[in-house]
């Protein structure tokens, strides 16, 4: 199922935030090799990790950490802005209507049916709050992942080459994506609205 | 639902406002535009400093001042570690404080239901817009379902403004924008296609479409005509 989070409410679910943080050491630093801290317990986090940070989490029937990602508003601070001003041009991204979503992360067994879970989550709150884009940055690997699962981005600046090359992209989410997104990812949308609103709406 | 023209509307008739009062008259219009019992803006600072306007009675705002209610009410409270838009009905109202602020918000006229975007700002600056109204959940969570993105520019627009009344506080710096931009927007401004500017400039309307897009987030705008728009109000373009 898909869960909504925020990061002082991750240590309610100890588990799964902890399977999160070690999914995300396992795949950004161990799997692409990023410049990420682990702490002693085998978890990443860093600045952006902190108490209202939204997780988007993707529980599997056991209870365990199938996928997640994390997102803040661009009216404060975040990664794009503080790490990559090359992918701005060097102007920060700040706008209401935006979020940036960041650690996009899968567990090592999840397959692309997670991925689209994740996005449908991500469209979920655009739907339901208001939201018009989503900023991202993401390599060379993601690109392929995300077109598969139906969820291009429209890309507004790169840096690097080749399988180095990282880009911010912006994400809208129109009804149609909705349903394609839902499909590739075997769940209905009336599904997914549910989990949204038993985190965030009026009761189911 | 509100129509594209009528927050358009709003949005600039906020946009023009230079005064306090002006403010508060649009925000009390809004309501109208809106359809709901009240529209309000409130500021807290660090320091429990508040400041607000909205269509409230004035009863009720001294009401909440009198009675401190800042440090009860469990919008502010709800509010303050998130970011994301809250139904009223999501907060925890289960103390006994919480519960006699909201019955006496309910003799003021303040609505059952409420919906209340945080917005951060500079500096760790927080406010809160809010819409409420008296009706059942039924009928809110379609008001909100419907008016959920029109409220989110609104209240970041109110808070753009606010911060500009805001004593002491350095005007906002307009960002310059870069050559290819001022031509697009200037381009766009006389009335040009995208396909006319795109070929007066020799550039792909691919190309173009990054210019714009890049213009438009430089200018904090939502959309084409309203970077345009502001692009001729902060004197970066002449036409």
């Amino acid at each position: 199922m898909l869960r909504y989070l925020h990061g002082d409410a991750l240590h309610r679910h100890p588990k799964l935030a902890r399977a999160m943080f070690r999914d995300r050491a396992d795949q950004f630093r161990n799997r692409l090799g990023w410049e990420v801290r682990v702490n002693d317990a085998g978890e990443e986090w860093d600045e952006y990790d902190h108490a209202t940070t939204l997780y988007v989490i993707w529980q599997t029937p056991g209870g365990g950490h199938g996928g997640s990602m994390r997102f803040l508003p661009t009216t404060g601070p975040i990664m794009v802005n503080d790490h990559f001003p090359a992918l701005t041009g060097g102007r920060p991204l700040c706008d209401p209507t935006v979020w940036e979503c960041t650690r996009f992360c899968l567990a090592p067994a999840a397959g692309p049916r997670v991925a689209a879970a994740l996005m449908l989550g991500g469209g979920e709150l655009m739907t339901g709050f208001g939201v018009a884009q989503f900023a991202g940055v993401f390599d060379a690997r993601m690109e392929r992942i995300y077109r598969a699962i139906g969820a291009t981005p429209r890309i507004l600046g790169s840096d690097g080459e080749g399988r180095n090359r990282i880009s911010l992209g912006l994400w809208s989410f129109t009804e149609d994506a909705r349903l394609r997104v839902a499909r590739r990812a075997g769940l209905s949308p009336v599904m997914a609205r549910h989990w949204f609103h038993r985190a965030f709406g009026r009761a189911a | 639902m509100v129509t594209k023209d009528k927050l358009n509307k709003l949005l600039a008739e906020l946009e023009a406002t230079t005064t306090l009062e002006g403010l508060q008259k649009t925000i009390v219009r809004s309501r109208h535009v809106f359809g709901v019992d009240h529209i309000v803006y409130h500021w807290v600072d660090s320091a429990g400093e508040q400041y607000g306007c909205g269509s409230y009675s004035l009863d009720w705002i001294q009401r909440y001042v009198d009675m401190n209610y800042l440090r009860v009410d469990p919008v502010v409270i709800g509010c303050y570690q998130r970011f994301h838009p809250i139904d009223w009905k999501r907060l925890d109202w289960s103390g006994r404080a919480a519960r006699e602020f909201f019955a006496d918000a309910q003799q003021y006229g303040v609505g059952n239901q409420g919906y209340s975007i945080p917005i951060r700002g500079p500096s760790g600056q927080f406010a809160l817009f809010t819409a409420s109204h008296n009706c059942d959940d039924a009928t809110w969570a379609e008001f909100i379902e419907i008016n959920s993105r029109d409220l989110l520019l609104m209240a970041h627009y109110l808070n753009r403004k606010a911060l500009e009344f805001e004593p002491g506080r350095r005007p906002e710096q307009v960002r310059s924008l870069s050559p290819r931009e001022i031509d697009a927007m200037t381009l766009l401004a006389m009335g040009y296609s995208r396909a006319q500017v795109a070929s007066t400039l020799s550039i792909s309307e691919h190309t173009l479409r990054a210019y714009i897009e890049s213009a438009r987030f430089k200018l904090g705008a939502q959309n084409t005509t309203h970077a345009v728009a502001r692009a001729i109000n902060f004197g970066l373009i002449v036409v």
